[in-house]
């Protein structure tokens, strides 16, 4: 034990002494391996910040909300059945919420009522066109995780009572107000005056997914009296454990059907939506690009890892006749394998090194340049990085490693 | 001196050789590079093999020297039968018993005269500190404590030889083994690296010399000659010296 941590340190110091008298060829060969470490680093963070990016469009939809709407959210193949569905109303919540409280250990825990529509939203010359305007009520608070980050959400009073008041999300304040406070400004919607109450934090948007920060909530009132016409309604009901969503399905699937009236022979004619079907759609989706980007830039490192062994085949051969006086010293063929293997690793090593410089260089320039693209490395992502180039050292430097230890000692010293 | 040399005791068997042959296929050819050599050697003897390119002395020195095994044959190395063991338990054998002295010295560049004799130590598994001072007190036995830390482009041809000498005792091998030593070195370093060996060969170490120069040989006491894989004659020192001078 005690011998093979002695060999294992003088392995070490050969490969520093061999990378200090080859710098040139070191460096070159360390290239590719710098190469394939950015590439593979930098398509990790990508996936990550993909990844991240999603979870937090998927955040806003909530994963513990079901939504009580006309059509299923991607089954839209036969989609003129949906359209023949009556609409789901507003007034639902009512009822919706007085049978959660009438029921005994109910798996849901409120009903919240929610119109959208689009609207052009101005405020002086500056106007956004195609807003996601939300009505809501005051609960919706409670369903949704809503930060201002200026002012607030609207409250009890002007949520039943109406009130002409708004919040907006943070890039339709920022391209309404570039340079000015929007507390307590009036801005048109659809051509009515509105207060603005509050600005959502900034959330950031991903692939033009969901997001808060293009979109304005209203009270629900205000919302019917001004553009209710062609309107879309949906409920939305938080249940109480997120673990028992089936079984909160089941409940409100009753309690709709209860409220459509519907006889046990009709099938519904209402559709519960939820965060997880998005994501189970999505995912694969997602895995499959993260498994192809990393299959593309994962190439780049195996022309590193040839590069690797075809320096620890020249070093083998070059040095035939040390690893004949060595054998003759007594080095026994596990000592050759692991100081080559040793010297394979630590090029990769210090070609992993650079390279997670390198790429957290690119992250940070990217971070800069883009900054509405979701990017992050992360420690899981260094220790990935550096336990694949000690890896990829071990795997090209094993077959050079192999033919040096098995080396005649006759052979080898007699070798010029 | 010589009288007092054949007066000494001999010392137990080192090496004991008996019948051995090896043989290479070479393509369609297989030559028979030794054809049955028998040879015992006692600890402190101070041996030549001579003979011309081709007479099976390579070979014997590689058998010797444990690097290689012999195609039949028996060899024992202080007892123990080595001629079926495997390549580490030869390394070893070689590690713990043998010193070799090389006639290109093998030194490795890029390390001092103390890493360098340092190798030996630290394939036996020895921890760092005593093996600095291990390598740094035989370097001082061979005359070159003032080179302990000049790598081998900064040391003269017999220094360099030295240190490979240096390397080869740190171990306290049972023999040292010298494949001409002098081969590379001009003669007048040559004599002096020949009157280190006689040092330690007065010091009691076993010592092999493999040569073809018969100026080389003459230090040694007893001279075994080869020829075509089989030994022609095996002389100890006086019967060399009558040899001589009856020829003379």
């Amino acid at each position: 034990m005690k011998r093979f941590l002695y060999e294992l340190t003088e392995s070490w110091k050969i490969a520093a002494t061999q990378m200090r008298s080859n710098k040139t060829r070191s460096m070159l060969t360390a290239l590719g391996v710098i190469i394939g470490i950015v590439a593979v680093t930098l398509m990790g963070t990508a996936i990550n910040g993909i990844s991240t990016g999603f979870d937090k469009s998927m955040a806003v939809l909530g994963d513990d909300v079901l939504y009580v709407g006309v059509q299923p959210w991607l089954e839209r193949d036969d989609w003129w059945n949906y359209r023949s569905r009556k609409k789901i109303k507003t007034e639902f919540a009512e009822p919706l919420n007085r049978m959660i409280s009438a029921t005994e250990d109910s798996n849901l825990l409120l009903a919240v009522p929610v119109s959208s529509w689009f609207r052009t939203v101005r405020y002086n010359e500056n106007l956004v066109n195609n807003v996601y305007i939300l009505g809501t009520t005051f609960d919706f608070l409670a369903i949704s995780t809503v930060d201002c980050v200026k002012g607030r959400f609207f409250n009890e009073i002007e949520s039943r009572g109406g009130a002409n008041v708004v919040v907006i999300g943070y890039d339709v304040a920022d391209a309404l107000f570039p340079s000015e406070n929007p507390i307590d400004k009036s801005v048109l919607i659809n051509g009515q005056p509105f207060k603005v109450i509050g600005v959502n934090t900034r959330q950031g948007t991903f692939l033009g997914l969901f997001s808060w920060d293009s979109m304005v909530a209203v009270p629900l009132p205000a919302f019917k009296k001004y553009f209710s016409a062609k309107s879309e309604s949906e409920i939305r009901v938080k249940v109480k454990d997120k673990k028992k969503m089936a079984e909160a399905k089941d409940e409100l699937t009753g309690y709709m059907r209860r409220i459509r009236a519907l006889p046990p022979e009709k099938e519904n004619d209402f559709a519960l939506n939820e965060q997880q079907a998005f994501k189970s759609t999505l995912d694969p989706v997602k895995n499959s690009i993260a498994i192809a980007g990393l299959f593309i830039t994962g190439l780049s490192l195996f022309v590193g890892a040839i590069g690797i062994m075809n320096i620890t085949f020249v070093s083998v051969k070059e040095r035939t006749k040390e690893i004949g006086t060595r054998k003759a010293l007594g080095a026994r063929r596990r000592t050759i394998l692991l100081q080559f293997l040793i010297e394979s690793t630590a090029l990769c090593l210090v070609g992993g090194f650079i390279g997670l410089i390198f790429a957290f260089l690119l992250c940070s320039a990217i971070g800069a340049a883009l900054p509405s693209f979701p990017i992050s490395i992360s420690l899981g992502l260094v220790i990935t990085s550096m336990i694949v180039s000690v890896l990829t050292g071990l795997v090209s430097g094993f077959a050079p490693a192999w033919t040096a230890s098995r080396l005649d000692p006759v052979t080898a010293l007699r070798y010029e | 001196m010589l009288i007092s040399d054949t007066m000494r005791p001999r010392g137990p068997i080192v090496i004991d050789i008996e019948s051995i042959t090896k043989h290479y296929v070479m393509g369609e050819e297989t030559v028979h590079a030794l054809r049955g050599v028998t040879l015992q050697i006692h600890r402190n003897e101070y041996l030549a093999i001579m003979g011309p390119s081709g007479s099976g002395k390579s070979t014997l020195m590689n058998m010797l020297g444990c690097l290689d095994t012999p195609s039949s044959g028996r060899y024992e190395f202080n007892g123990r039968d080595v001629s079926a063991m495997d390549d580490d338990e030869l390394a070893a054998i070689r590690n713990r018993e043998i010193g070799f002295v090389f006639q290109t010295f093998n030194l490795l560049p890029r390390s001092t005269s103390l890493r360098n004799v340092e190798l030996p130590l630290i394939y036996a598994g020895i921890d760092p500190e005593t093996r600095e001072e291990r390598a740094a007190q035989t370097l001082r036995d061979v005359g070159l404590g003032d080179r302990l830390h000049h790598k081998p482009n900064e040391l003269s041809g017999g220094q360099r030889q030295r240190v490979a000498i240096a390397r080869a005792l740190v171990n306290d091998p049972s023999i040292i083994l010298a494949d001409e030593p002098t081969g590379n070195l001009d003669s007048k370093t040559g004599e002096e690296i020949m009157g280190l060996l006689e040092n330690l060969y007065q010091r009691g170490n076993t010592i092999i010399l493999v040569t073809h120069e018969a100026d080389i040989a003459r230090h040694a006491r007893r001279t075994v000659h080869l020829r075509d894989g089989l030994i022609e004659s095996d002389a100890t020192a006086e019967a060399t010296e009558i040899q001589t001078l009856a020829f003379s």
